[in-house]
């Protein structure tokens, strides 16, 4: 990856932290922790790897993602404003009554979400269908798929992790957004979910461990999944929740914290 | 109010009743920091279990433990309660004649910025169609914590709807609560409203004001229990009075709306109007803008009184 290139993603997930932190910081409450910690990749799917046209959200020859863990919402949407989905002052309305930018993801609702989650543990089978469609259409695109640590728990995921491999499901690049944290407290004491990279190889995919908010890795990644012949990847990304806000990063309590517009603007200002 | 929030009555009346019965046990599935139930953990941590996210293992846990001689009392939100363990709840649950106290917190309207996948209008509906399940929600910290004791007394499964957040207390400690038994909160011979719920009894109570300003006295009645039905108290109010309204933070095709009609249309046809969710799928917002965009108000309360008094005398 080039230096520019590297350098325009820094400061494009930059705005998208800002953004999705005045978004919250504007509500009072919103889950700021698992929101910080996939702005990375976020930013590299939008801006340089997803084949999208913000002008046709629904373009039928376009990549698609589905963020399972529909809570960190707020930095898709952050993401598709800034991309030209819709306008930037949406974001203001983040869960008002009547708004089109919900807590948790909503096809129906907002222009560029390709998948309505929010209940954990579908997404995965989810993106399983929307690749299966794909290949019936000879549609040859990525669907993404993007699952928290804590929602790995649920049984769903597994039965997933499955049948990917079994219907040679290439097109489709899960990742695992490893923030080690779920609302309760450490994954690793709540209910432990290692060794990811020997369970998703176990059950047949193209696994890669990567450091989430490093996109070199990021880069190299993607582009090595895209390459897959047969079988779907996992790419788990070691990240840390809350990533670049100052008063939430790292916390166990920024799930979903309440905080006010100037500790919003204290946070933004610490970004530099 | 109580000094207390619905989610400490909850705790707290666990932590009494597991101090003398030792069968008790709490179950969580990475809802513990909303339920609040992290001091009976502290008190009792080889009786607290926490799966993660994973409500299907934990009812199947949880009726694990049951058949093991225990009480678990396991609690998510009333969105996965229902429906994500739905299968388990029936089966191992129910069809197995255990004896799992499953929690559903966050009821209807209460879910708020949690948003439409979040917001459970149609547990009770789910719930009622197993057989002998008694399923309840208590109107405010004293019902709760009178309530909760003979939920854990109940041999079978129980299904409670859970208000989390709210300090309400319409009762006093002296107060009668049972399960399976209706509360005349006020008495009044023109129209009976019955309500349920955390949310729609003070919009009950505060309906039968605005009537009785305006020369109709409704008698409200707090239908906690939802299974079984309090048919004799419901029958005779419809005697009483002749003409029912039904307020629920729930689905209208499947709740307690469902459940007085039934018996109505049965053993003694009266005219009944509801006041529930029409329909619909949740949506996003502060509680108060829900209640207003769903009719789950006093407002329509009101409203749907005068139409049933209509229905009635003509
Ligand atoms: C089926 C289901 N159960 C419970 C919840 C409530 N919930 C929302 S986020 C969350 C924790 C998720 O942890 P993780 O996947 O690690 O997310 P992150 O830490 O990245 O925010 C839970 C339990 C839910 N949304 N769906």
């Amino acid at each position: 990856m080039l230096n520019d290139d590297l350098k325009d993603l820094e400061k494009k997930a930059k705005e998208i932290r800002i953004k999705t932190i005045d978004a919250i910081g504007f509500l009072g409450v919103g889950h700021i922790g698992g929101a910080m910690s996939i702005v990375e990749l976020l930013t590299i799917l939008y801006y340089s790897k997803m084949h999208i046209d913000p002008k046709i959200p629904k373009m039928e020859d376009r990549d698609k993602l589905v963020l399972s863990k529909g809570h960190a919402g707020p930095a898709l949407y952050s993401t598709l404003a800034q991309k030209g989905f819709f306008p930037v002052e949406w974001l203001h309305t983040l869960n008002q009554g009547g708004t089109k930018l919900p807590s948790h993801c909503d096809m129906n609702m907002t222009p560029g979400i390709d998948m309505t989650t929010g209940s954990l543990g579908q997404g995965l089978s989810s993106a399983i269908g929307l690749a299966l469609a794909m290949r019936i259409d000879k549609i040859d695109r990525n669907v993404f798929a993007i699952i928290g640590d804590g929602e790995s728990q649920e049984g769903q995921n597994w039965e997933a992790a499955m049948a990917a491999p079994q219907f040679k499901l290439n097109k489709l690049i899960a990742f695992t957004d490893y923030n080690k944290m779920q609302i309760d407290g450490y994954t690793c004491d709540i209910m432990p979910i290692d060794d990811l990279v020997e369970k998703w190889s176990a059950f047949g995919w193209s696994t890669y461990r990567v450091n989430g908010h490093n996109f070199a890795e990021l880069d190299k990644a993607i582009d090595d999944a895209r390459k897959s012949k047969d079988k779907p990847s996992m790419i788990i990304m070691d990240t840390i929740k809350g990533k670049g806000c100052s008063f939430a990063e790292g916390q166990l309590t920024n799930h979903n914290m309440v905080f006010t517009y100037e500790q919003a603007k204290e946070a933004i200002a610490a970004l530099g | 109010m109580s000094d207390k929030d619905m989610r400490e009555v909850y705790t707290d009346t666990l932590i009494e009743l597991a101090e003398s019965n030792d069968k008790i046990c709490l179950m969580e599935a990475d809802l513990m920091r909303a339920t609040g139930t992290n001091p009976f953990k502290e008190k009792f941590p080889e009786r607290t279990f926490n799966v993660g996210v994973a409500e299907a293992n934990m009812v199947g846990v949880a009726s694990g433990l049951s058949a093991g001689g225990k009480i678990p009392f396991a609690a998510t939100f009333g969105c996965f309660a229902a429906r994500r363990t739905f299968d388990q709840f029936f089966i191992s649950a129910n069809y197995a004649q255990q004896n799992v106290k499953l929690v559903g917190t966050d009821p209807g309207v209460s879910a708020g910025f949690n948003g439409g996948t979040h917001m459970p209008f149609e547990d009770i509906g789910l719930m009622r169609t197993i057989p002998k399940l008694v399923i309840f929600e208590a109107s405010d910290t004293v019902s709760l914590k009178k309530l909760l004791p003979q939920a854990a007394e109940h041999k079978g499964s129980t299904y409670m709807r859970l208000q989390r957040k709210g300090k309400n207390t319409h009762y006093s400690e002296s107060d009668e609560i049972i399960l399976g038994k209706g509360n005349v909160l006020k008495e009044g011979s023109d129209v009976t409203i019955i309500a349920t719920g955390y949310v729609m009894v003070p919009e009950a109570i505060a309906a039968a004001e605005i009537l009785s300003e305006e020369g109709i006295n409704a008698t409200v009645i707090d239908m906690h229990t939802i299974k079984p039905l309090d048919k004799d108290l419901i029958l005779k109010y419809a005697e009483k009075t002749g003409a029912l309204v039904v307020c629920e933070n729930h689905q209208k095709s499947c709740g307690l709306f469902a459940a007085v009609s039934e018996l109505l249309a049965e053993e003694r046809p009266t005219p009944v109007q509801a006041v529930a969710v029409e329909d619909l799928f949740g949506q996003v917002g502060t509680p108060a803008f829900l209640q207003g965009a769903y009719g789950l108000t006093k407002e329509n309360i009101v409203e749907k009184t005068k139409i049933v008094l209509e229905r009635k005398n003509g």
